[in-house]
């Protein structure tokens, strides 16, 4: 039996990283490009392969043959230790997250530990220090400035990204995220409370706090994530590059994939918190409406199409909400430092502390 | 005196700023579905699309040497381009026609002309100056090569820009 576990997690991590993680992250790069284009009334990259769709295999190569260039005054390891701590967080991050229901009866996920959501914020937390490394590291004054303001930007936010969450687990009672993805499936996924048990009254109060939650744990996202508008770590017209100035090559192949890679556990985290997960109701008529249930469960091919149609679901989930990711970045100027403090410590921290309250309050008065 | 410039008064609505940002996010969206829509105009493709249907006709683009109806190179080597261009990119060298040619009344021919594409700036001036009518400034724009030697035009490759040009003055036909 541990042999059948070892050789299917194995299997698992690398399907996830080089069959689903990888390649989305640089076809998001692409997607950006081709995105803010389209917003900008450009028409982006459309040269390399039909409509430029090459394009991420190009930049790969352009990347893998560039001169790999240290420059002189930099502390040679922790200078090529930088690029991985910015880029392993964000990929270990996902070990945790299920991505579908179950595939020959295999659960869809590498881990189920109960400590699901810590583990995620422990280790996504961790990512910080590449790039406060890269920044100190170059010995040079912008990236310096770009690392410094990464860490009090992710300090100030980590607060609200881990208040935002506690009304989900009032509710759920646990911290497993397979488990919120099944309370998710019994009673409706916590932003669509018109799916699953709609007459219950509690579900439609419990879905203001939730829409709080969600909204400030996304705000909290874009800034864990350094996505514009809280780029300030990279702040291309302030400092140059920001923390990855001094990088070139596949080392700054590394910063970019991570951001991506980030950008993309945190969409899987959002998708498995509030938007069910897996989870796709689909419409049935068996004597009359209801939704039935998808999943890998199901003997033969139906659960083998069940439990790939969970695994596109869950993804789909993931790419709308990266497009949406993208489509904020070339909408929203980047908030001045003081602005951003302010946000962070003055609003959300606030919003989300009233919220659990808030949350709270209805489960006292309606219980499940 | 120090000037106290008042900071507007923000009104509710915008101090909570989230109107501005759903706003903002409408009209990305707006031209985002514009340009999938197709109606946006964007920028020409330009290898696939090309200029040449597209421009003026008073549009100065390579200079070339044209021959005449009887397939005589209208030059007459006078040299008055090459003395007359601004950037200095003609040289002519001429030559003299023999006397058993039909043309021979005609004296002088080029014998090497070359126009070094590097320098020329498009001026028209060896057009406008031509008393044979011999060079003028085609549409032809994309002139490219590999090395300073590609970049200059010789005879033949002038005259096969050039091509024939008729319907201008035949001074020196046998019935003159």
């Amino acid at each position: 039996m541990p042999y059948f576990l070892i050789l299917t997690s194995l299997m698992k991590i690398i399907g996830v990283i080089f069959l689903i993680i990888l390649p989305m992250v640089s076809y998001s790069v692409y997607a950006e490009r081709r995105v803010s284009a389209l917003i900008q009334d450009r028409l982006g990259p459309n040269r390399v392969g039909p409509a430029g769709l090459f394009q991420p295999v190009a930049d790969t190569l352009k990347f893998l043959l560039k001169e790999d260039f240290t420059p002189a005054g930099v502390n040679k390891f922790y200078y090529w230790l930088a690029p991985c701590l910015a880029m392993v967080p964000a990929i270990a991050t996902i070990a945790v997250v299920p991505f579908g229901s179950s595939l020959f009866g295999v659960p869809m996920l590498i881990a189920d530990i109960n400590v699901g959501v810590l583990y995620v914020f422990a280790i996504a937390s961790l990512g910080v220090y590449g790039i406060v490394i890269a920044g100190w590291s170059s010995n040079s004054k912008y990236p310096f400035l770009g690392g410094v303001r990464s860490t009090s930007q992710m300090i100030s936010y980590e607060l609200s990204l881990g208040l935002a969450v506690i009304p989900i687990f009032l509710l759920v009672g646990q911290l497993r995220l397979t488990s919120i993805v099944r309370y998710q499936i019994e009673h409706g996924w916590m932003l669509a409370p018109f799916i699953g048990d709609w007459t219950n009254p509690q579900k439609w109060l419990l879905a203001i706090p939730m829409l709080v939650s969600f909204c400030v744990f996304t705000v909290a996202i874009f800034a864990e994530t350094n996505r514009l508008p809280f780029d300030l770590p990279e702040a291309e017209t302030e400092l140059v590059g920001g923390y990855h100035t001094e990088y070139g090559s596949m080392k700054f192949a590394l910063f970019f994939l991570g951001e991506y890679a980030a950008m993309i556990t945190g969409s899987a985290i959002i998708v498995t918190l509030f938007l069910g997960g897996w989870h796709l109701p689909v419409p049935s008529w068996n004597g009359g409406f209801h939704w039935a249930l998808v999943d890998g469960s199901a003997p033969g091919w139906r659960g083998i199409a069940g439990g790939l149609f969970n695994i596109a679901t869950f993804f789909a989930k993931v790419a709308v909400l990266l497009l949406i990711f993208i489509w904020v970045r070339w909408t929203l100027p980047r908030f001045r430092y003081d602005q951003l403090m302010r946000l962070g410590w003055v609003f959300f921290f606030e919003i989300a502390l009233v919220n659990i309250f808030i949350a709270a309050i209805i489960l006292a008065y309606y219980p499940v | 005196m120090a000037i106290t410039v008042s900071r507007p008064k923000l009104t509710w609505k915008e101090r909570i700023y989230l109107p501005a940002i759903l706003g903002g996010m409408a009209i990305t969206f707006r031209h985002f579905k514009n340009m999938l829509l197709g109606r946006t105009k964007v920028t020409m493709q330009y290898p696939e699309e090309k200029w040449d249907s597209h421009l003026p006709d008073h549009y100065r683009g390579a200079p070339a040497l044209v021959r005449d109806v009887s397939g005589r190179i209208r030059c007459v080597a006078c040299q008055l381009c090459e003395f007359i261009c601004p950037p200095r990119a003609i040289k002519i060298v001429p030559g003299e026609l023999p006397s058993d040619d039909k043309f021979v009344k005609v004296e002088k021919y080029p014998n090497e002309f070359d126009i070094d594409m590097i320098r020329c700036i498009y001026c028209g001036m060896c057009e406008e100056v031509c008393p044979e009518q011999a060079i003028y400034l085609r549409k032809d724009y994309a002139i490219t090569g590999f090395t300073r030697e590609d970049m200059v035009h010789d005879k033949e490759k002038l005259l096969e820009i050039g091509g024939v040009m008729e319907g201008v003055v035949l001074k020196w036909n046998e019935q003159k």
